[in-house]
């Protein structure tokens, strides 16, 4: 068994698997990773079933240390991330020897960066589920964000899992942030209590992630949308990704945290494949809705879990290894002389 | 009551089988009709049931069915409710201490309706309260049919912490707080039982569609009932519910 040291926990450093299902009926939030593919793609990498918990990281991101070697990979938003103060670089696993530290520089995109450990974390799960439910006080650790000097388990490090370091996902399959999101969406299932005018102001109004917006929901500021009578419907169920329009005309998203059931209009409901685009976005980010159909949202979904699907034939083994990304027994060193690249492989004997 | 349910998409995995636009114990038990006989068709890709107050929110996978496909299928379901045979609900009996330090609003409802506290304590458990919907915080009840002669507003001011267990009035509301949280409820009195813990298999003791009546404890069977709670023994008791008990 290993363990990683939290050496300074970061603005919101949580626990998080794909969420708690089952429970909703009772009033319970499903909670989960904000950014799924984020940590679909950064458990398959480290050879994790997809669902498996990993750190989610937001914004300012923790100091740890590895008290013992481990195989990691960091996938999402580019937080800055560096072991020992060398870059570390996202999409890919990566060996970890005992002692290192991982430490973030600050944003340089994105918003939420996730973090896999071969083996998974050793963490309970409650009601099915590792995953952290801050309001609730449930899953991950204590069912908080992590403090400093908390420690989380891993199983041991296996000769079998050596064989996925370096290997990386390829470029198609990591994120490109644009400076305006456009995220799909199905409308509904409240669009009737709007005129087509609003409808239409709402798809072609430019939004603004504000400062009032977290695991639970984001709150939007941009073009105010009407209702033809009441913003008040009797209370319903919500779904992930689910746009609410209260009395003030203001689209609020609903996210991993959100409550089972609401009593506001929902205007429409952000497709899953591009839920991963809101999850990465932060306060001041413009975001900008597109209406897809039932049946194209349902084409692009296939798509979506066909490409998660064959990713493991597509892994990539990076022929530039940097030396915190090696296998132990085997280190290659990257030199430039005269600006000629040179790969010195140092094997042990 | 809509003649026929409407289906409305909630996204690419969610769709809303909405059966009326008013809180009615008709529509609630057709939710609750639907809710049941889905549960027990055990359709393939359905991932999650949630029943509200006059609607019913299916979660699916759209790898296994297409839009159009689970609407036929649905509607199909719908169309079988009238013989869907509906079991009884459950009557949840809940000890309730009333008045004095667990409910410190006791004295103000007293005031505020002009009854005595027997009366209020009579009134408040002779009804069977339907549970329409659990949500807003983990098992909490949306409870229906409370005399409104007991009915009194808010509080001004919000409490920012409510014991656990605490019940309350707001409106022509009754409910229970299950967990500890801010609220803005005028509080009458305290359970002992526990509707939500983490901990416990299972962790919720409530469900939609099922009943809450609440019975009159004095404060040591109160603590009696706490302690048996606390190491996990206590067993809620329940009836089979009659209709229009008076």
């Amino acid at each position: 068994m290993g363990s990683i040291k939290v050496i300074k926990p970061g603005f919101l450093t949580t626990i998080q698997d794909l969420g708690r299902f089952g429970y909703q009926k009772f009033g319970m939030p499903v909670a989960g990773a904000m950014d799924e593919y984020a940590l679909r793609i950064a458990n398959l990498l480290v050879g994790n079933t997809e669902e498996e918990a990993c750190l989610e990281i937001t914004l300012v991101g923790p100091t740890l240390e590895f008290l013992d070697e481990c195989v990691i990979a960091l996938t999402g938003g580019d937080l800055r991330a560096q072991i020992n103060g060398e870059d570390l670089p996202l999409w890919q696993a990566c060996y970890i020897q005992k002692g290192d530290k991982l430490h973030f520089g600050g944003v340089k995109s994105g918003c939420r960066a996730y973090l896999a450990v071969a083996g998974g974390l050793e963490i309970p799960a409650i009601m099915g589920s590792k995953s952290t439910y801050l309001r609730g006080q449930i899953g991950g650790v204590e069912g908080r964000a992590l403090w400093e000097g908390d420690e989380i388990s891993f199983p041991a490090l296996s000769a079998e899992t050596l064989e996925v370091v370096n290997r990386k996902v390829p470029q198609d399959y990591q994120y490109d942030f644009s400076s305006l999101i456009i995220v799909r969406v199905v409308l509904g299932p409240q669009e009737d209590a709007f005129t087509l005018n609003e409808i239409k102001k709402f798809l072609e109004g430019k939004y603004q992630v504000t400062n009032n917006s977290d695991r639970m929901g984001y709150r939007l500021d941009g073009p105010r949308i009407h209702h033809k009578k009441s913003p008040d419907i009797i209370s319903d169920g919500i779904a992930k990704g689910s746009v609410q329009i209260p009395g003030d005309g203001l689209p609020i998203v609903m996210m991993s945290d959100r409550q089972t059931t609401g009593g506001y209009t929902k205007i429409a409901t952000i497709i899953t494949p591009d839920f991963p685009k809101i999850a990465q976005a932060k306060p001041g980010d413009t975001i900008q809705f597109q209406a897809v159909s039932i049946e194209e949202a349902h084409e692009v979904y296939r798509q979506y879990e066909t490409k998660i699907r064959i990713l493991p034939d597509k892994f990539i083994y990076s022929p530039r290894q940097s030396y915190h990304c090696n296998n132990p027994f085997r280190k290659i060193i990257n030199i430039k002389i005269n600006g000629k690249e040179y790969l010195i492989e140092i094997e042990e004997i | 009551m809509y003649k026929k349910a409407r289906y409305l998409p909630a996204g690419d995995k969610g769709i809303v089988v909405e059966f009326g636009s008013t809180i009615k114990t008709q529509i609630n038990q057709k939710v609750r009709s639907m809710f049941l006989a889905l549960e027990q068709c055990q359709l393939p890709g359905i991932l999650e049931l949630v029943p509200t107050y006059r609607s019913l929110m299916v979660f699916y996978d759209p790898l296994v069915w297409e839009f159009n496909k689970l609407l036929v299928e649905l509607e199909k379901i719908e169309a079988s409710l009238a013989s869907f045979k509906l079991p009884k609900p459950r009557v949840n009996l809940l000890p309730v201490v009333y008045g004095g330090e667990h409910g410190p609003d006791f004295q103000f409802v007293c005031q505020y309706t002009k009854l005595t506290p027997e009366e209020i304590i009579r009134i408040h458990t002779s009804t069977d309260y339907l549970i329409y919907m659990l949500g807003f915080t983990p098992g909490f009840p949306y409870l229906g049919g409370m005399d409104e002669r007991i009915a009194v507003p808010r509080l001004e001011v919000p409490r920012t912490k409510i014991p656990v267990g605490s019940v309350g009035i707001a409106g022509s509301q009754t409910g229970v707080y299950p967990i500890e949280s801010p609220g803005g409820w005028q509080l009458i009195g305290r359970t002992p039982v526990r509707l939500y813990d983490p901990s416990r298999t299972p962790p919720f003791l409530l469900q939609a569609g099922d009943y809450i009546r609440f019975y009159q404890v004095s404060s040591e069977e109160y603590q009696e009932i706490a302690q048996q709670v606390e190491k996990k023994r206590y067993i809620l008791k329940t009836l089979d519910y009659v209709e229009k008990r008076s």
